[in-house]
């Protein structure tokens, strides 16, 4: 895989690094953030994390279930905001944004992948893919012309005019990748891209956020399998609305039992 | 270098809206066409009502105007004391001086009525009333002879009768042989022809017409005229109108009646054009029904595309992208159903009419009325479900897939 574009284009910065003096600012910034959602009883999702997230990691949240991984990802994508505590996104502080802004911060700078893929069955993968950078302003020649360019990102550059119902669940999830992709985000966040898959289908997807993190791509992944967890840079443990690893933090133990051996091989494709 | 001058939520294109509004009723044909139809019925039953009674006063209206607006018509009124009034002799001629007049013509009515036979009581209330008549009033009432021919400078001293088309029709005489009579006022009349309908001139109808020396001959007519037609350049009309009293009858003004028979006439054209209001009424009936179905599809597709709704918010939409395109969706929806409801309103006008020989006219208000009543009926039943989208938060519309 190349960063050349089928239009020879090199896509921009992935990651649109901001510089603060002579340090560069984290990409991400989420400080002691906690979230309570007021339903009855109160459910506390979140109980104060704190973490950042630099331009090119790749981060890999894991923990049970209902222990506030979906809550921080949907806070970490500005779809939602923190009860306390405060995120950053490019330097953008969620708290000061309008929801109009948030969107518009959403539409350029943030790509996300759900577990469901979210494809419309009705359009073509290209169309899906190009609808990406339908909310950027971006006119739907050039829509179409960076679909292109996303889709042999993920490998799918054969199969632009196929229906979603055309093709296999690991490609559907290609699919909506090069879609979180087109609008070459800052960062991205991915919700469970492998819980719809089966074990090898889900090892190739992690592959091609392995060889993204290689372009240069900021990626966050949520999963609760530890295996694939193992294989990422940066692995983060939460238990109960808390970060309870991080494998950043030299000093950290992860509570949990140790990882299999990572694997090495980064060519998992299907 | 926090740069939320950057942040900067873009509009939609024309044509992005356009191919999203589609997105509800590509996924969901059936569904959409069926909560269309609604709107479609009322839209045509609107479009029908109206097209069918514009086409069927076309026709008359048509007619009306060939046969000419500027015809006047001066009759005897009545006298102060509620007896009939006379008009004096030499009106017709003070009449054709008024400079705008172009043509005058005359009737008077002639005691006595006309039969078939002797044979027929006089009791009888088929009888005819006898008019004279002058040379010039077929053109004048603007009508022609069907059979035989019209009285002229000959026949009009002697017996010889000309039949309007309803006498005609009313003494059962419907062709004109020679030697044909009929019985006036006690003697035998000649039938010369028979006259084809006179639109403006029922009077002229249903007479029978003989000529003024032969009714002072025979008839013992008084040689006063009772109804004189008058053609007047059209746009002083009205000016002319305004003398006709005073210069038919200057001593008393007040005795004549003067009136506009084309202008009767087309009152008449429009009332008998006149909406049906009872299927007007089910026709907005119809399309109330049809809104009510358009909120409702609208409603439970909103809930259907929850994940979509939050997809579109993770892209970058933000609550006005979401709002527009539920409207929109509506909007078509109804749009949809509006021009499929004037094609058949129109197709149902052009059936009709044209088996009964009317001419197919639409009225404007009809047809953009319907279109325009449907994409207002599209906006206010797509509201409420499209700012109900637009509300929804992202977490929530994400949630609980
Ligand atoms: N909208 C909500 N209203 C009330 N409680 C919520 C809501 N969303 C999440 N929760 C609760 O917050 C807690 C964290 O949920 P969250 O979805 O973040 O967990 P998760 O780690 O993603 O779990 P899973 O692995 O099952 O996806 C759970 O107890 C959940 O029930
Ligand atoms: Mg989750």
């Amino acid at each position: 895989m190349t960063l050349m574009t089928s239009a020879g284009r090199v896509p921009e910065v992935f990651g649109a690094a901001r510089v603060d003096g002579d340090r560069p600012r984290p990409l991400l910034e989420v400080d002691q953030v906690t979230k309570v959602y007021p339903s009855e009883p109160p459910v506390t999702a979140l109980r104060g994390v704190s973490f950042t997230v630099a331009r090119g990691e790749l981060v890999g949240f894991v923990g049970p279930s209902g222990s506030g991984k979906t809550t921080l990802l949907h806070l970490m994508g500005t779809l939602d905001r923190p009860s306390s505590g405060h995120v950053r996104v490019t330097g953008l502080d969620v708290e000061q944004l309008s929801d109009r802004e948030l969107a518009a911060l959403r539409a350029t700078r943030i790509g996300f992948v759900f577990q469901q893929f979210f494809l419309a069955e009705h359009q073509s993968v290209l169309d899906n893919v190009a609808d990406g950078l339908l909310y950027a302003g971006v006119p739907q020649a050039e829509r179409r012309a960076r679909a292109l360019d996303a889709l042999s990102m993920v490998g799918l550059e054969g199969r632009p005019h196929a229906r979603p119902n055309q093709l296999s669940g690991g490609q559907r999830q290609r699919v909506a990748i090069a879609r979180a992709l087109v609008g070459s985000p800052a960062i991205v966040f991915a919700d469970e891209p492998t819980g719809n898959l089966d074990q090898a289908t889900g090892q190739a997807i992690l592959g091609l956020f392995e060889d993204l993190h290689d372009l240069g791509v900021t990626i966050v992944v949520i999963t609760h399998d530890r295996d694939i967890a193992a294989r990422l840079g940066r692995r983060i443990e939460m238990l109960d609305g808390q970060i309870v690893f991080d494998s950043a933090d030299k000093a950290a133990v992860s509570p949990m039992p140790a990882p299999r051996a990572h694997s090495s091989g980064k060519d998992h494709r299907p | 270098m926090t740069d939320t001058a950057t942040l900067e939520v873009r509009k939609l294109r024309p044509s992005d809206l356009g191919r999203l509004s589609t997105v509800g009723l590509r996924t969901r044909k059936l569904r959409a066409g069926l909560s269309a139809l609604g709107i479609a019925i009322g839209v045509a039953a609107i479009v029908a009502v109206l097209g069918l009674s514009s086409s069927a006063s076309a026709g008359l209206l048509n007619e009306i105007s060939s046969l000419g607006t500027n015809l006047l018509v001066v009759q005897n009124g009545q006298t102060r004391f509620g007896q009939t009034a006379e008009l004096p002799k030499a009106a017709p001629a003070m009449i054709a001086r008024i400079n705008p007049v172009t043509s005058v013509e005359e009737t008077g009515s002639v005691t006595g009525n006309a039969y078939r036979s002797p044979l027929i009581p006089t009791i009888d209330t088929n009888a005819l009333s006898i008019a004279t008549s002058s040379l010039g009033l077929l053109h004048t009432v603007g009508t022609t002879v069907a059979q035989g021919s019209y009285l002229n400078a000959a026949t009009a001293r002697e017996p010889v009768a000309v039949l309007g088309a309803a006498a005609a029709q009313r003494l059962g005489i419907d062709r004109v042989f020679p030697g044909e009579r009929i019985w006036a006022d006690n003697m035998w009349f000649y039938v010369a022809g028979i006259l084809k309908p006179a639109v403006l001139a029922p009077a002229v109808d249903s007479s029978v017409l003989v000529g003024f020396p032969a009714a002072e001959h025979y008839l013992g007519f008084d040689g006063h005229p009772t109804t004189i037609y008058v053609r007047a350049q059209s746009g002083h009309v009205d000016a002319v109108d305004n003398l006709l009293g005073a210069t038919a009858n200057p001593q008393n003004p007040n005795e004549v009646d003067v009136s506009q028979p084309s202008a009767a006439l087309v009152a008449q054209a429009d009332a008998q054009g006149a909406f049906d209001d009872l299927f007007l009424g089910l026709g907005a009936v119809a399309l109330l029904v049809g809104a009510v179905g358009v909120a409702n599809i609208m409603i439970i597709s909103v809930l259907e595309r929850r994940s979509e709704i939050g997809l579109r918010r993770a892209l970058g939409a933000t609550k006005g992208h979401i709002r527009v395109q539920f409207l929109a969706e509506a909007v078509l929806l109804a749009l949809l159903g509006g021009a499929f409801g004037v094609g058949i309103g129109v197709l149902a006008t052009a059936v009709y009419a044209s088996s009964r020989h009317e001419l197919v006219v639409i009225p404007v208000l009809a047809w953009a009325g319907g279109i325009g009543a449907a994409i207002l009926i599209g906006a206010v039943a797509g509201l409420w479900p499209a700012l109900r989208a637009a509300r929804m938060s992202p977490t929530q519309a994400l949630w609980s897939m």
